[in-house]
């Protein structure tokens, strides 16, 4: 298995590096959080364009580029590192890793080419954003028809189409619905991380197409997938923090030295860069599993290097390491890091955010634990 | 070299030479005269100036065919390759062919009470007096010294200088009056390491390494060596070669002197193998709150093989950038070993009170909560590792120093 990454995927960084560095500066992420779409749809079909990014891990024969996880984490990681925003976690994440798992062959041919070309956003409508034992209790199908809402889902208020999980008859379905259906009702929800569109989606006899079937296992598969790439959101955000961070204590005197020569900061700063090490590596190897079990067919994860937890392990560590580092920006700048003039706030927003999405640390560490448990035994 | 030139010629060397009827010091004499007790050593100097690779070429056949190697054993070797890179011509001579034969046992003698974290502190004196360095000065947490025939000592042989520069290396006689041994009782109740007493012990001009006032220099070079053989003890494999003859019997001695002081090293690391079984036949892992801690556990030690791996893959692909997933290794260490004595005290509850035979695991339990202390001290602190990382790989500024100028007039332990 892959232990470093191939000089194209290191240009690849490098690409979207400098497009993030040039168009998601903080004075663009502030800009964006202000608006209620919450990104620039011109930079969004710009990266799509430019570097294919909306659809670098979606198969070729369904329009993308037939990359891996390796390369959707390195994406995540950019833009994780400038706190890019866009509908790329929800559409090109969230809903691709639906269809791909879920959907019928029609379907993924229908809908996924236009996700990967970055034209149509597509949400994810789950009714739990904790864990997959909890989804489908709020949302439910009947002849055809969907009832229900979710209290939060990413990027309703930009998607065109929604993909929901609902109840019915037959077990949990996959469902599309058209954002401008009638009874469809998107309502904007205040978010602790303004970066990160979030709405209620309610729907009231909504007519719905069922475009797969859904259980426990293809769903904990979508957990993983959308886990890991979150994971990869967060070191990048983490890395970033730590070297703004130390930047700023080798800048800052007082009692006449930099603060950075205090070992109360120096000890600080050794510890929070070997989480964001330990972090970093938990999840590129999560990422090298799950392309691996892609490879062999994306039910044999499982067999692949028995190593399952994975996926769990990366999250909760990225994201435990996201909000100590997160912490520790602001502590360490003092009253600056407190301000809203200051950006370390925009990080550590999405830093919490991002730390209770899809589970927080400790769900995935249940879930690590049942998962070493089942090998053991 | 070619590597099967290199296989073959050791392989048939070994064929007319190795036997497991000799006596060990027969067996390594042969090891040296035929050029192959170290091969990586330069001709002129019992080796044959091999590469890495070409030495581990040896090696791995060594390994397949379960032949004894050279002695090698802890301080030896450091004093074997310190001596190697900076004695004169008389001084490899004098100790390189019995070190390597097992003949001479050594010791490390560089910790003082005094200076422990600042080893460049040391306050053993070396003074010239009646054609010889006379030696006064105590030294502790010295590995094997009560078998050890010589030692590396590191001492300051002028006062008037910097730090740094007052100190010169010295191989000592440990079979003298004037050197007394004795066993440091640890807190775990092992007695792995001795203090040494000098009291007017003697060393001849001509044992002094490296030059006077080159101490500092020399020591720095034992250390390096140190702290590779870190890296590569965990590389060493173990041949499935039945181990019967005369020669194992003597190795096999020889080694249960040398690794006598680290039967407890296992514990100090926290045991993280013993933790899932335990959780289970204890009934533990029901527990929601263990098994949050058991999680972070297992995900602290595999997150850290990884990092070390993904380390050794980047520096295998020969890139430049520094890699802080190599230096944050030992830090690593005390890090998952805290957490798995707390992960251990949560599995046991009140029979975390017990030790001995009969507490768990035979007493392994116990004797990991009051090893554990050790791994964050031993081989340089957590703080000392912490500044490490954060001045070399962060870049972040030195503490502001307090010990410059003549080392007479700084402020020390008394």
């Amino acid at each position: 298995m892959q232990k470093e990454f191939t000089s194209d995927q290191h240009q690849f960084r490098q690409s979207l590096a400098r497009f993030m560095q040039a168009k998601s500066t903080p004075v663009d992420v502030r800009r964006q959080m202000l608006t209620e779409q919450g990104y620039d749809a011109e930079v969004w079909q710009q990266l799509c364009a430019e570097l294919g990014v909306a659809g670098i891990h979606i198969p070729e024969q369904y329009g993308g580029f037939g990359f891996g996880q390796i390369e959707l984490g390195i994406v995540m990681e950019e833009m994780g590192k400038n706190l890019f925003c866009g509908p790329f976690l929800a559409s090109s994440v969230m809903a691709s890793s639906a269809l791909l798992h879920c959907a019928s062959e029609a379907y993924k041919e229908q809908l996924l080419p236009d996700i990967a070309m970055g034209v149509s956003i597509v949400t994810l409508v789950l009714d739990s954003l904790d864990g997959p034992e909890d989804v489908g209790s709020l949302l439910h199908e009947d002849g055809g028809v969907l009832n229900g809402a979710a209290k939060i889902v990413l990027d309703a208020a930009s998607a065109d189409l929604m993909l929901v999980v609902a109840s019915s008859s037959s077990g949990l379905g996959l469902f599309l619905v058209r954002a401008n259906d009638t009874g469809v009702n998107v309502t904007s929800r205040e978010s602790l991380d303004p970066t990160r569109k979030l709405s209620e989606v309610a729907l009231i006899n909504v007519s719905a197409q069922r475009v797969g079937d859904v259980d426990l296992g293809n769903l904990r598969e979508i957990w993983r997938d959308c886990s890991v790439a979150l994971a990869h959101e967060m070191v990048g955000g983490a890395q970033h923090l730590l070297t703004s961070t130390v930047e700023y204590t080798k800048l800052r005197v007082q009692f006449g030295r930099p603060i950075g020569s205090f070992q109360a900061l120096k000890h600080r700063c050794a510890d929070l860069l070997m989480e964001v090490e330990f972090a970093r590596a938990a999840t590129y190897h999560a990422a090298r599993l799950l392309d691996v079990g892609n490879a062999a067919g994306l039910a044999a994860v499982n067999e692949s290097e028995a190593e399952v937890y994975a996926p769990h392990m990366a999250k909760a560590l990225a994201a435990d390491t996201y909000c100590n580092v997160a912490r520790a920006a602001v502590q360490l700048r003092g009253g600056i890091g407190f301000t809203w003039e200051d950006d370390t706030h925009l990080w550590f927003k999405r830093a919490k955010s991002s730390e209770v999405l899809l589970g927080g640390p400790d769900r995935h560490r249940e879930w690590m634990m049942q998962l070493i448990e089942g090998e053991v035994s | 070299m070619n590597h099967n030139d290199i296989k073959q010629e050791v392989t048939g060397w070994l064929e007319q030479n190795w036997s497991t009827e000799l006596s060990l010091l027969e067996w390594r004499n042969r090891l040296l005269e035929g050029g192959w007790a170290a091969p990586n050593w330069p001709v002129e100097s019992l080796g044959r100036g091999y590469s890495v690779d070409e030495t581990q070429v040896v090696n791995d056949v060594f390994r397949r065919l379960g032949i004894v190697f050279a002695s090698q054993g802890g301080p030896r070797r450091l004093a074997a390759e310190t001596i190697l890179a900076h004695g004169n011509d008389e001084q490899k001579q004098r100790y390189l062919k019995q070190t390597l034969t097992g003949e001479h046992a050594w010791c490390q003698l560089f910790s003082e009470p005094g200076s422990g974290s600042d080893l460049a502190g040391s306050s053993t004196k070396a003074e010239k007096r009646d054609g010889r360095w006379i030696i006064n000065g105590q030294k502790v947490w010295t590995t094997s010294a009560h078998h050890a025939d010589y030692g590396i000592l590191l001492a300051r042989s002028d006062w008037d200088l910097p730090k740094h520069q007052g100190l010169s290396y010295f191989l000592i006689d440990m079979h003298q009056p004037g050197v007394e041994v004795r066993p440091l009782r640890q807190m775990n109740g092992h007695a792995s390491f001795n203090e040494v007493f000098m009291t007017d012990a003697e060393v001849s001009f001509d044992d002094l390494l490296g030059g006077e006032g080159n101490g500092w220099a020399v020591a720095a070079s034992t250390l390096s060596v140190e702290r590779r053989g870190f890296a590569q003890a965990r590389q060493s494999g173990i041949s499935s070669v039945e181990r019967v003859g005369r020669v194992y019997d003597e190795y096999e001695a020889e080694l249960a002197i040398d690794n006598e002081p680290y039967t407890w090293y296992p514990q100090r690391q926290g045991r993280v193998d013993l933790v899932l079984d335990r959780a289970k036949k204890t009934g533990a892992i029901a527990s929601a709150s263990t098994r949050q801690e058991i999680a972070k556990l297992l995900s602290m030690k595999r997150a850290s093989e990884l990092a070390a791996e993904q380390a050794e893959a980047t520096r295998r692909a020969g890139t430049n950038e520094i890699i802080p997933a190599g230096s944050i290794g030992k830090l690593a260490a005390s890090v998952i070993a805290r957490q798995a004595a707390h992960v251990h005290t949560l599995i046991s509850g009140s029979d975390a009170m017990l030790s001995g035979e009969h507490s768990a695991e035979s007493g392994m339990v116990a004797e990991t909560l009051i090893s554990v202390p050790a791994i964050s001290i031993a081989g340089g602190t957590d703080e000392i590792q912490r500044n490490i990382i954060s001045e070399r790989v962060l870049g972040m500024p030195k503490e502001q120093r307090s010990d410059t100028g003549p080392f007479r007039d700084i402020k020390r332990n008394t």
